[in-house]
């Protein structure tokens, strides 16, 4: 299960369709007994499970999360069976109102097709880049997101990430391991936090959160979002290559559309300038991976911070080397927390539907 | 100032450096080979007026006693556990140092190191560097920051700038110092024990005395727990490194962060292959910006000593 942590999309933001990640399945190395044909072993007793709602995967669940939810519901697993998915649906789930995607997982028009009674996607992560959220809407089917289950953690890991970028913490860590403090001597400086100005791409949850974090640092924060937000004092530009023009640095924080992808193009790091450092807790697509490689290849940048790539798990080499980049491997909301947070509202917004209560995040229309 | 003579312990900071050689008369403590020390100071003594040292190298009891007229130890640090205070009170050597200016750098590597230790961002580095990222999926769960519990050992200008970071992140903070403080709404503990029993994330901040030599010892250590972290921007004494060491193969302590050691710059082997630490080679105040104001404060109270004008940051 790969949860990604990105802001609840804003009001009517979201009316173009939505770019489809063309991301990798990025599971857990998939324990035989989830992927056999036979039906599993029940938890409760057939004619009981008859009377959970039904609810549709698409993949295997992480057993924690499976263990929760199956008491409650009856899951639906195509892979389980030998018939191919669409025929499994038409046999199977035509009857089906809810959806729950954990994972990447495209939720696509020709999916949704099969899937006549669908009312409800419930997806446990922040970002609905995988979700034909416009084809929902037309078929008047409600999405929900992990909520603000991940705001904390992601905020986190972006700091984390920039104090590491401009004070050299993994670098330095690396010198002092191989053993070259005694030889080499102090480790060169690093640059200070405090006077930075932070340009936030995305002012959504996690945005202002990392904005509440680094003011704290002395940092005076600068934001780009589709509009300008009423209640908040930070400078406001609506063009983010004016944005990167003031900036020391860019926050991505923002979801990934057709409008936002490579949104931070060659032009946005020029601006941005020499110094200019890029932490992206986003998604990978919303940087143009080759011209940021370039960029710092050329040191026409001045460093990056980043917890995901373009083609993940696939991360370009040229990277590796460079003392003024932190790499992560998309884990920013890899706690116990935010796992336990975001099965909550997952959970949550289940019940909620099916006891025609309101959802607890639905995202906005 | 061209007439100030001052000995240098250390080649700490380039301008610095230039600046001394500039406009005073200076000397490099370091060109002499350290068999020939004591030669190269008796020889000097009549001229030196002024040493600047740091927190590698400051001015003890031997090289105070060689320079009889010594009249300022202007440190380019904050710290003072180098310099033999008791000396120069004795003496009437005037003592400066570097507070205020590398405040918001030490703070700032504190929060950085708890996040890192924390979310085990070290690691996360190495994974992909090392291309393991496309041969298995990775899903360790590391521990949450926000809203941890923040103890801090020392509530001076650096304590009270990570509270005041870490109060950012939701982590409720309580300290340890010599004294309560007035007019500070965290929770304070009588003894360092108590604020180990009761934190998640202990930061060290405190200045090195004989007291808080080793005061982060075993009982301590043990009390932080399997889950709890260790910062320690502080000094390397303040820490009983080989009991530290023990703790954390052995998963008594959680993890730890650590910026300064008992031996710098020798850093314990054992710690390199631990997953569980962050090591800095002590760089608290090391970026342009802080180190420059340093020499600046550095220069400005050496000028202002010449001068006759009141010392811009007197210790002593």
């Amino acid at each position: 299960m790969r949860l990604s942590g990105l802001p609840i999309p804003e009001p009517s933001k979201f009316s173009l369709p939505v770019l489809k990640t063309r991301q990798p399945l990025r599971r857990f190395a998939p324990a035989p007994a989830m992927m056999s044909v036979e039906k599993p072993a029940a938890e409760t007793p057939a004619v009981e499970r008859e009377h959970l709602p039904p609810v549709l995967l698409l993949r295997p669940l992480l057993s924690h999360f499976h263990d929760a939810l199956a008491p409650k519901f009856r899951f639906l697993k195509p892979w389980e069976s030998p018939l191919p998915r669409d025929e499994f649906l038409a046999a199977h789930a035509g009857d089906v109102r809810a959806l729950l995607c954990v994972g990447p997982f495209p939720v696509d028009a020709g999916l949704l097709a099969c899937l006549p009674k669908l009312e409800l996607v419930v997806t446990g992560s922040a970002g609905v880049n995988h979700i034909d959220v416009a084809e929902c809407r037309r078929r008047g089917i409600a999405v929900t997101n992990a909520g603000n289950a991940f705001t904390d953690d992601v905020a986190d890991y972006a700091v984390a990430l920039l104090i590491d970028v401009l004070r050299q913490i993994s670098a330095a860590d690396r010198y002092v391991r191989r053993g070259l403090w005694p030889i080499q001597g102090d480790y060169p400086l690093g640059r200070k936090l405090g006077g930075k100005r932070v340009g936030i791409v995305g002012l959504g949850s996690i945005g202002s959160a990392v904005a509440k974090r680094l003011e704290a640092f002395g940092c005076t924060i600068l934001y780009y979002s589709r509009s300008r937000k009423p209640s908040i004092s930070y400078k406001f530009f609506s063009n983010v290559t004016n944005l990167a023009a003031e900036s020391d640095v860019l926050v991505i924080a923002c979801a990934l559309t057709t409008e936002t992808y490579h949104i931070i193009n060659k032009e946005v790091m020029q601006a941005l300038g020499r110094d200019g450092i890029i932490i992206n807790v986003g998604r990978g697509a919303l940087v143009d991976e080759n011209e940021l490689v370039k960029c710092l290849m050329e040191e026409e940048i001045g460093g990056a911070g980043l917890d995901v790539f373009e083609n993940e798990p696939a991360v370009p080499q040229e990277l590796f080397h460079m003392d003024n980049v932190v790499l992560s491997h998309h884990r920013a909301v890899f706690t116990p927390e935010s796992f336990h947070g975001v099965l909550e509202v997952v959970l949550g917004n289940l019940e909620a539907f099916f006891s025609n209560r309101p959802l607890l995040t639905p995202i906005s229309e | 100032m061209e007439s100030l003579g001052v000995l240098l312990t250390l080649p700490m900071n380039p301008y610095l450096e230039a600046e001394l050689h500039r406009r005073c008369h200076l000397f490099r403590l370091w060109e002499s080979p350290p068999a020939r020390r004591k030669d190269f100071l008796r020889a000097n003594a009549p001229s030196i007026r002024a040493v600047v040292g740091n927190a590698f190298v400051g001015a003890d009891a031997e090289t105070i006693d060689a320079l009889p007229r010594l009249e300022i130890v202007a440190s380019y640090s904050v710290g003072l556990d180098k310099v033999d205070l008791a000396r120069c009170r004795e003496r009437g050597i005037r003592v400066t140092y570097t507070p205020d200016v590398l405040t918001d750098d030490a703070a700032d590597l504190a929060i950085g190191l708890s996040i890192a230790t924390l979310r085990r961002l070290f690691d996360a580095n190495r994974y992909v560097r090392a291309g393991s990222w496309k041969a298995k999926g990775d899903y360790k769960l590391t521990s949450r920051f926000s809203g941890k519990t923040v103890g801090l050992l020392g509530l001076g200008r650096i304590g009270l700038a990570v509270a005041k970071r870490a109060e950012a992140f939701g982590c409720p903070i309580c300290y340890h110092s010599r004294t309560r403080k007035p007019n500070v709404n965290y929770k304070y503990f009588p003894s360092v024990l108590e604020l180990a029993a009761n934190c998640d994330v202990l930061i060290v901040a405190c200045s090195l005395t004989e007291e808080t030599r080793r005061i982060i010892n075993r009982g301590v250590i043990n009390t932080l727990g399997p889950k709890g972290v260790l910062v320690n921007i502080g000094r390397g004494p303040h820490v009983d490194e080989p009991e530290l060491i023990s703790a954390l193969v052995e998963g008594r302590l959680g993890a730890a962060a650590l910026d300064v050691y008992e031996h710098e710059p020798d850093v314990p082997e054992e710690l390199f292959r631990l997953e569980n630490v962050v090591l800095t080679p002590h760089v608290g105040s090391a970026t342009w910006e802080t180190r420059k104001a340093m020499a600046d404060l550095v220069l400005g109270n050496l000028e202002a000593h010449v001068l006759n004008k009141p010392l811009l940051t007197p210790f002593l």
